[in-house]
């Protein structure tokens, strides 16, 4: 097993005719993603890297089956590029786009709820480097051959952070079962909590690395539900102790607007949770194998 | 993206939000002659700067004559002011607002935020106005109010007299009140707003609602949708190097170290400042250059790290994924050739074709630090910075 994708998933990609979406496409049909088809309004009929494109998800699912969607959109009109996916019944979402409004995220999310949670979507990002099952399939823009097949579950905000931790880990000759971009905006599809409750439930992952930074209060809400809910190992970092209170730190939602949200106050709340936290980036990796041979 | 308060008053009052009347002034004479047209014979001169606190900070006058209005006008103009959200450069204050005077009976603390628990906008108010949210949350919790909406609805006014009921506004009030928190709203939904705050929202002793002061923050992603709010951008209120930063594609946040950061990437960007103030360093800025490193966006970035007179040593810290590291380290050594930077230089490159990156910065024939780990590199950023001090060199003069 591995969470929310693996090599059968048969995956879309909205706005596959760009350029990013062309590159990144033949990337993952290299890795061994199952890429059955794109979307493009006005472009149904095409070919892009041998895939068949759709004037609607709607119809790209009718003739390939799709279960998963990867949505390149430009920032203006990727919120409703989401919301297509959500309504023709899309089981996940991974949404790279960097730049949506958070008020156009605010209405994906409200969408989202109109359906049961059966049915309702699963969405990962926006701005996101996307999610990987190594050696099974990648659903986004991060380079596949940094990630060893293994047992750690990563979940991180942060696109290279997230590539710093697989590659200290591939030094060390550990692999990961799939790993999660959240994305940086203050609004996103699922939260540390969503992708934690999964990663708990998956035989494959043994301990779990939580990558999170500044801003938001979704490491502390991941903290509680660590305390109460999760029996896996967790290790977590969380980058900003240097940022300054009131300034957004690239990502959208990295600011200190409220108590609680800066990297100190994160690690403390972590921490008293039962997390076992790397003090610096550097450390990421020997600090999962030292949790992993204890727990061995 | 943050507006002036005569600009938020603007736009709220489009929006059904009852302001005092009031005009701006370039000049101190302008002031007077402003406030002469405005009428009465109280008026309140307020510094326009892109901060909170602007009250003890001498900011705000009460006037009652021309001549008031022109002496604290021009101890305004020029000034630089600073406040606890300004930093201790403080904001210089180029335009003053004159407003008439307004009779208060009482003040409440008004404010719209995107909340990221509830992932809505919500409401939070207080009848303890005047005071800054941060200090009512720490004094008096329990005066405070929130209401969030339900976005596929939006503000009901049921939320509205709710709220102005828990806030003890008199019956006769209530109308206004919803009026003043749907206008707020609406202002803030349809124009993108991430922060409406109006503290004071006052009731004046001849029973009107009135915002008397009033910011906003807008979301830069909706920019695009609204032209008319980006032309309220005020280069003056921003960092220099910010703003020519932004100008140019680049993420960058100055800051007060000298160890100068290039790195690609947000989250990567702070795990580098947060390593280099382990190693006994601080970082002069955060810089995110994007996820492509290319030879073009390097040089810019080191162009504007080296614009800040106190960077002493700069760390370069890419992780390459699907740009090789060869590919960046051309860039680097181009950039390097490019650009005059008279500082020790440290790059510590990772990820695809790593060795091959390695390679070039050692063949370039530059007198780059190279380093494996971003410990490693923090390290040696602060130990290059250290040893220049312990030699005595004239940092910076050397090139």
């Amino acid at each position: 097993m591995s969470i929310l994708l693996d090599q059968n998933t048969r995956v879309i990609v909205q706005g596959i005719t760009g350029k990013m979406a062309r590159f990144h496409t033949r990337d993952m049909l290299d890795y061994g993603t199952n890429v059955v088809g794109g979307v493009v309004p006005g472009k149904g009929g095409e070919e892009v890297e041998g895939v068949p494109v759709f004037d609607t998800v709607e119809e790209a699912m009718a003739a390939t089956g799709a279960e998963a969607s990867l949505v390149f959109v430009p920032p203006p009109f990727a919120a409703d590029s989401i919301m297509e996916a959500a309504d023709a019944g899309i089981r996940y979402c991974v949404c790279i786009t960097d730049g949506i409004p958070a008020q156009d995220m605010i209405r994906v999310k409200r969408y989202m709820y109109r359906y049961p949670k059966e049915k309702r979507m699963i969405l990962t990002g926006p701005n996101c480097a996307g999610t990987i099952s190594p050696g099974k399939a990648l659903l986004g823009i991060m380079p596949g051959h940094i990630y060893l097949k293994g047992n750690v579950g990563i979940v991180g905000r942060s696109g290279t952070l997230g590539y710093e931790a697989a590659s200290q880990l591939k030094a060390l000759g550990l692999g990961v079962s799939t790993s999660v971009g959240i994305g940086g905006d203050p609004i996103n599809g699922s939260s540390f909590k969503d992708i934690l409750e999964q990663f708990e439930a998956d035989p494959e992952t043994h301990v779990i690395a939580l990558i999170g930074e500044i801003g938001g209060p979704q490491e502390a809400e991941a903290a509680e539900y660590i305390r109460d809910h999760v029996t896996k190992p967790v290790v977590a970092y969380v980058a900003g102790l240097t940022a300054p209170k009131g300034r957004t730190m690239g990502h959208a939602g990295a600011i200190i607007s409220a108590f609680g949200e800066s990297a100190s106050e994160k690690v403390e709340i972590l921490s008293a949770a039962g997390v076992t936290v790397a003090e610096h980036p550097s450390a990421i990796g020997e600090t999962i194998a030292s949790v992993m041979a204890e727990a061995a | 993206m943050d507006i002036h308060e005569y600009q938020a008053k603007e736009v709220l009052s489009g929006f059904g939000v009852t302001v005092p009347d009031g005009a701006l002034a370039y000049s101190p004479e302008q002031a007077a002659y402003r406030a002469r047209e405005l009428g009465g014979d109280k008026w309140v001169v307020k510094a326009q700067v892109h901060a909170g606190g602007r009250g003890k900070a001498g900011g705000v006058k009460v006037c009652a004559s021309d001549t008031e209005i022109q002496e604290a006008s021009e101890k305004m103009f020029g000034m630089k002011l600073v406040t606890h959200q300004t930093g201790p450069e403080g904001k210089g204050v180029y335009r003053v607002y004159v407003e008439a005077a307004v009779p208060i009976a009482r003040e409440i603390y008004l404010g719209f935020v995107l909340d990221r628990t509830s992932q809505r906008v919500m409401i939070v108010a207080s009848a303890e106005g005047g005071m800054e949210i941060e200090d009512i949350s720490a004094e008096k919790p329990d005066s405070i109010v929130r209401a969030t909406v339900e976005p596929a609805v939006g503000l009901r006014e049921f939320q509205c007299r709710q709220i102005a009921f828990k806030l003890g506004i008199d019956a006769s009030l209530v109308q206004q009140t919803v009026r003043t928190l749907q206008g707020c709203y609406r202002a803030f939904t349809e124009l993108d707003a991430t922060m409406v705050e109006i503290n004071p929202l006052v009731i004046t002793e001849d029973s009107r609602v009135v915002a008397l002061d009033a910011k906003m923050t807008f979301d830069d992603n909706a920019l695009f949708r609204h032209p008319q709010i980006s032309e309220l951008r005020d280069k003056s209120q921003e960092d220099p190097r910010e703003s020519r930063a932004a100008d140019r594609g680049l993420n960058y946040v100055g800051l007060d170290g000298n160890i100068g950061c290039i790195v690609n990437g947000a989250g990567l960007a702070m795990a580098t400042m947060d390593t280099i103030k382990l190693a006994g360093g601080e970082p002069a800025n955060f810089l995110d250059i994007g996820g492509g490193a290319t030879p073009e966006r390097v040089a810019k970035a080191f162009r504007l790290v080296m614009s800040d007179k106190n960077v002493q040593a700069v760390l370069v810290n890419i992780f390459a994924g699907i740009n090789r590291c060869d590919w960046v380290a051309e860039g680097v050594v181009q950039a390097l050739r490019e650009v005059d930077v008279d500082v020790p230089v440290i790059v510590r490159l990772a990820g695809t074709n790593v060795e091959a990156g390695q390679k070039i910065l050692a063949q370039s024939g530059l007198p780059i630090i190279r380093a494996a780990t971003l410990s490693e590199a923090a390290e040696r950023a602060v130990g290059a910075w250290k040893n220049d001090l312990s030699q005595g060199v004239k940092l910076r003069a050397i090139s």
